[in-house]
């Protein structure tokens, strides 16, 4: 498989399971919040500082459709990861000796 | 297992927070020696997966679910240092636009998932990788049990953290249970999906798989007559 295919097609995946696949994760609290809820941790938790983003809690502000509401916000934040992390490996990496 | 504002005091999160920053700079000239061109793409892609494997909640039962926490799986695709960089991305991303995770957690949650969650993955996948036989298929199983053991690693130094630093006083025997119980469960998912994802990159570009190199390395030269293939 071709190197450029390759990433194409780990790319399509990334989107694939982000916008459409999230839709059907559990909603149950995880490891962490379950046992914050059982013990009592959780009514230290305080408002997020960010909760007013328009992606807050993979949703996206203004769409109501479930299914498109939490597709765009995955799909938004594999894009902005994938810039993010890539444009730092790019930077960081060793350039190729020229002349 | 996203840590949220408020659960620790100021001076742990300070102290995560510093312990972060430090890591990162650490890995920033670590991650030169595992990027070049072919594997820098590699690291965007693989932080982006984690991202998106990150929302998809498994059920553990009782009314409880997990979801991966990457640092293994991203450890044995792009080495230790440049995962380190690539989990941090995901929370930092994940904080800001999300909502999810803390903003004053965000070293507390870098200090468990990226830097517990790779160190304790990759050590356990080297380690594993020496004592299984050194061909390409053994790369996903020792990837897999370093995932499993990763996640309840990190939640033991989320226990440890809380009892120094947790603004809710909680019984140690309690939390640890708890926590150590809950993420024994979502560390098999953790394996199952680390080890089916690093199977199949593995099955098709061995050659991109960092944890696979070693082994690529050692492979003997076969001699491959064309024409003779088809016989």
């Amino acid at each position: 498989m071709s190197t450029r295919r390759f990433f194409v097609g780990f790319a399509l995946v990334a989107v694939l399971l982000a916008g459409v696949v999230s839709y059907f994760a559990s909603s149950s609290p995880d490891g962490l919040d379950r046992t914050a809820g059982d013990h009592g941790i959780s009514s230290a938790e305080r408002e997020h500082a960010a909760g007013d983003s328009p992606f807050a809690d993979y949703g996206t502000e203004g769409v109501g459709n479930g299914l498109l509401s939490g597709g765009l916000a995955g799909v938004v934040g594999v894009g902005v990861v994938l810039v993010v992390a890539g444009g730092i490996a790019f930077a960081v990496r060793r350039k190729p000796d020229r002349g | 297992m996203h840590v949220p504002d408020g659960f620790f005091d100021a001076p742990t999160s300070v102290a995560t927070g510093a312990v972060a920053a430090g890591a990162i700079a650490v890995a920033l000239r670590g991650a030169r020696r595992e990027l070049d061109d072919r594997t820098a793409p590699m690291a965007g892609l693989v932080a982006a997966f984690v991202f998106a494997v990150q929302m998809l909640n498994f059920p553990v039962g009782f009314g409880t679910s997990g979801h991966l926490l990457g640092g293994a799986m991203a450890a044995v695709l792009v080495g230790p240092w440049t995962a380190l960089l690539c989990v941090s991305v995901v929370l930092l991303v994940q904080a800001l636009l999300f909502a999810d995770g803390g903003i004053t957690a965000l070293g507390t949650n870098i200090t468990l998932l990226a830097i517990v969650g790779v160190v304790v993955g990759w050590l356990i996948f080297r380690l594993v990788r020496r004592v299984l036989p050194r061909t390409v298929r053994s790369v996903p199983v020792a990837a897999a049990v370093g995932a499993f053991l990763s996640v309840p690693a990190a939640a033991l130094v989320f226990v440890g953290l809380y009892l120094v630093g947790g603004t809710v006083d909680v019984p140690a025997a309690a939390l640890t249970v708890s926590m150590l119980g809950w993420h024994a469960l979502i560390g098999i998912g953790e394996a199952v999906i680390t080890g089916l994802t690093v199977a199949s990159i593995v099955a098709v570009r061995p050659d991109l798989v960092h944890g696979a190199r070693p082994v690529l390395e050692s492979r003997e030269l076969e001699i491959r007559t064309p024409g003779l293939e088809q016989v």
